[in-house]
């Protein structure tokens, strides 16, 4: 069957199989068909290649998503790999506990969270997703079943944090829920006009809010460059509106090329910008609706037509953000490529894994529609986000070169390592394993 | 109200896991009933998590009919005071070509999808009639409907198993008892992944909602979804003659 990254961009013509039970995972994997390879697909919410495997085998996780033991006193809690962010929530948000570090969708799984270690609206005080897992239950390439943790084989623990599914098939996990003082969050809203000072008012929130996100209008150029609107969120005290479940809506067509031009962004974005007023706003919202403000649309990736998108996530250091950030975006800005809402965050450290993402500084995030001078463009912030010491987002890629890939992660040389133990043979694969040549040049 | 319990036989099937979740969502205990213990021990732990509910796990062996006996009194055991419901959703449909060359392929297709159920529901009735209430809800199929040439074996098990639902909800009419035949069209199981020439194909899920709704309004019979009641009908008023014809 086809299968897609979120992006619609990379696809791949693949033999997929959706086992129900732990056991049959193993048959699978040591199928002859998996012979030229196997990579596990959670949520499909990776944007590009990382969970797509051309010609070789997939395993798709959705339906090992039971949720296996939960410990009140420590908050630990143990699941399937195809468990998704919505269950936790679902489950555990009304009994007072919630994930620690979320990505921007519920429909992530942990499988996928892991592979990405990925990170949320709090990274400065709770880092990535990795720092919350207590192990994981690993099926190797060989066959063989091995728990890692912090004590427990750590070096294949710190390479299979994202490792891109590369190591072995998570079947099971253990993370830590944290408390959660309610249901609700008071969302803070306040308008900055610029780049400069979206910058300085990062620098004086990061540390004390609970949450935070920023979304910029990537249409604005000039004196307005990087304006938009900084949300910070706490914990709602006291009486907050009775929990309404909120209706998922679909995109019900592909939205024509024609669609989404500058116009219609800018207008688009000009009124997001407005809509919070200038002395700012503070609302009460349900913490679904704050940390996944997309999900209410289920297909929302349709909205950029057949052609797909690309999505750039970087994080440049705090040293030279101040200057890398407008050349990425006025780079954009100048190939009217100009997209919707750009996301801009802080990111505090960096993570347990040899791949993985955060460093100390900002990560700006955004949709590029694919057109035909995209790559290229993709190419050239490549070498913007190398200038100033940054990476890219492994989870959202669909673009990055080998050459630029090892220059931003220069521990993967640890995990080659990793893999030449635990899979010398090859057995996990994926396009994107191929594309960056993780197990080195072809 | 009286209390309910809810024994999911052939648990491990996501129909069947996806039955249980709706019933203790709803406030039901349940008894996971089938062969692979590990599998359903998660299960019943997620059930736990996700609902609260008290949840058990018991052996079955669908065609292991000489363990019927102490697997009922089990139920029983269990059941105590609460009001005793079953799902029945264990079943196979292995190759047809590979049971007609070996006869004990072709048996179990009888054993698992239709003796299976007469042997438990046969020693399951004094009881369910004594309990004056109680649903009982099987998985039949719509390929029990017409007997077709490339799966009959198959749909022979499910139209003999229709027949023998039908002759049971007489029987335990008067005591309150209902029996519901849900016949599901295309579901997107294992049963069915990566079949060709499925359409419309619907999720566990909701024919596992459609099935216990269907209990708690005491239905006889329904298709999930419910245009296959269409389908089939058109497939049934085929004259034989013709119908003979098709390798369908």
């Amino acid at each position: 069957m086809t299968l897609q990254g979120w992006g619609r961009t990379a696809r791949a013509e693949t033999l997929a199989s959706r086992p129900e039970r732990q056991r049959e995972v193993a048959s699978l994997l040591a199928a002859p068909e998996a012979e030229p390879g196997l990579i596990a697909y959670g949520g499909g919410r990776s944007y590009g290649d990382a969970a797509l495997n051309s010609g070789g085998a997939t395993l798709l996780t959705q339906r090992l998503n039971r949720l296996l033991d939960f410990s009140p006193d420590t908050g630990l809690l143990v699941c399937e790999a195809g468990a998704t962010f919505q269950d936790f929530l679902r489950t555990f948000l009304p009994r007072g506990y919630v994930a620690p570090v979320s990505p921007g969708t519920a429909f992530v799984t942990v499988g996928g969270a892991i592979a990405h270690d990925v990170h949320g609206k709090n990274h400065d005080h709770n880092g990535s997703f990795g720092d919350h897992l207590a192990w994981i239950e690993l099926l190797l390439p060989d066959g063989r079943t091995l728990r890692a943790s912090r004590d427990e084989e750590p070096e294949l623990f710190a390479a299979t944090i994202g490792g891109l599914g590369l190591t072995g098939v998570i079947l099971r996990a253990a993370f830590r829920l944290q408390k959660a003082p309610s249901s609700h969050v008071v969302v803070r809203e306040r308008r900055l006009p610029d780049l400069q000072s979206f910058m300085a008012a990062f620098a004086e929130i990061r540390r004390q809010a609970t949450y935070s996100v920023g979304w910029i209008d990537g249409a604005a150029r000039g004196v307005q460059l990087g304006r938009g609107i900084l949300q910070t969120a706490e914990y709602a005290t006291g009486a907050v509106p009775p929990a309404s479940r909120a209706r998922e809506r679909r995109m019900p067509v592909d939205l024509p090329g024609i669609a989404l031009n500058r116009h219609s962004v800018r207008l688009f974005n000009e009124a997001y910008f407005r809509q919070v007023p200038a002395a700012g706003r503070d609302r009460v919202l349900p913490l679904e609706k704050f940390l996944y403000p997309l999900d209410a649309i289920l297909d929302w990736n349709r909205l950029y037509g057949r052609r797909g998108f690309y999505q750039l996530q970087c994080v440049l250091p705090d040293a030279t953000a101040e200057r890398g950030l407008p050349a990425l975006m006025e780079r954009i800005a100048e190939a009217g490529a100009a997209s919707f809402l750009a996301v801009l965050k802080t990111l505090g450290r960096r993570g347990h894994g040899y791949l993985s993402f955060p460093m100390p500084g900002f990560t700006l995030a955004l949709d590029l529609p694919a057109r035909p001078g995209t790559p290229a463009l993709m190419a050239d912030l490549e070498a913007t986000i190398l200038d100033h010491g940054g990476r890219t987002y492994l989870a959202k890629d669909a673009c990055l070169s080998p050459a630029g890939f090892r220059r931003m992660y220069p521990d993967l040389p640890r995990l080659q390592e990793v893999l030449g133990r635990v899979d010398p043979s090859g057995r996990m694969r994926s396009d994107m394993a191929r594309r960056l040549q993780i197990h080195g040049a072809a | 109200m009286t209390a309910e319990l809810w024994v999911v036989l052939g648990a491990s099937s996501s129909v069947a896991r996806a039955f249980a979740r709706a019933a203790a969502e709803g406030g039901a205990d349940i008894v996971l009933a089938g062969r692979d213990q590990a599998d359903l021990a998660d299960t019943a732990a997620d059930l736990r998590l996700r609902t609260g509910r008290h949840v058990e796990c018991l052996d079955f062996d669908a065609a292991g009919f000489e363990d019927h006996d102490a697997f009922v009194e089990r139920c029983w055991r269990i059941a105590q005071g609460r009001r005793l419901n079953l799902f029945f959703a264990a079943g196979s449909m292995p190759d047809q070509d590979a049971a007609m060359r070996d006869f004990r392929l072709a048996r179990s297709i009888l054993e698992v999808n239709f003796l299976s159920v007469v042997s438990l529901l046969n020693r399951l009735e004094p009881g369910l009639r004594a309990q004056r209430g109680g649903a009982v809800v099987v998985l039949g199929s719509v390929a029990g409907d017409r007997g077709r040439r490339k799966n009959f074996l198959y749909g022979s098990a499910k139209a003999g198993l229709h027949t023998y639902l039908q002759g049971m909800r007489g029987r335990m009419l008067a005591d309150g008892v209902r029996v519901v035949t849900v016949k599901p069209g295309f579901l997107d199981t294992a049963m069915t992944w990566g079949l060709p020439g499925l359409f419309l194909v619907a999720s566990p899920q909701a024919a596992a909602r459609a099935s216990l709704q269907a209990a708690g309004r005491g239905r006889d019979e329904i298709y999930y979804p419910g245009f296959w009641r269409l389908i089939m009908l058109i497939i049934k008023l085929i004259p034989e003659a013709v119908f003979k014809r098709l390798s369908i």
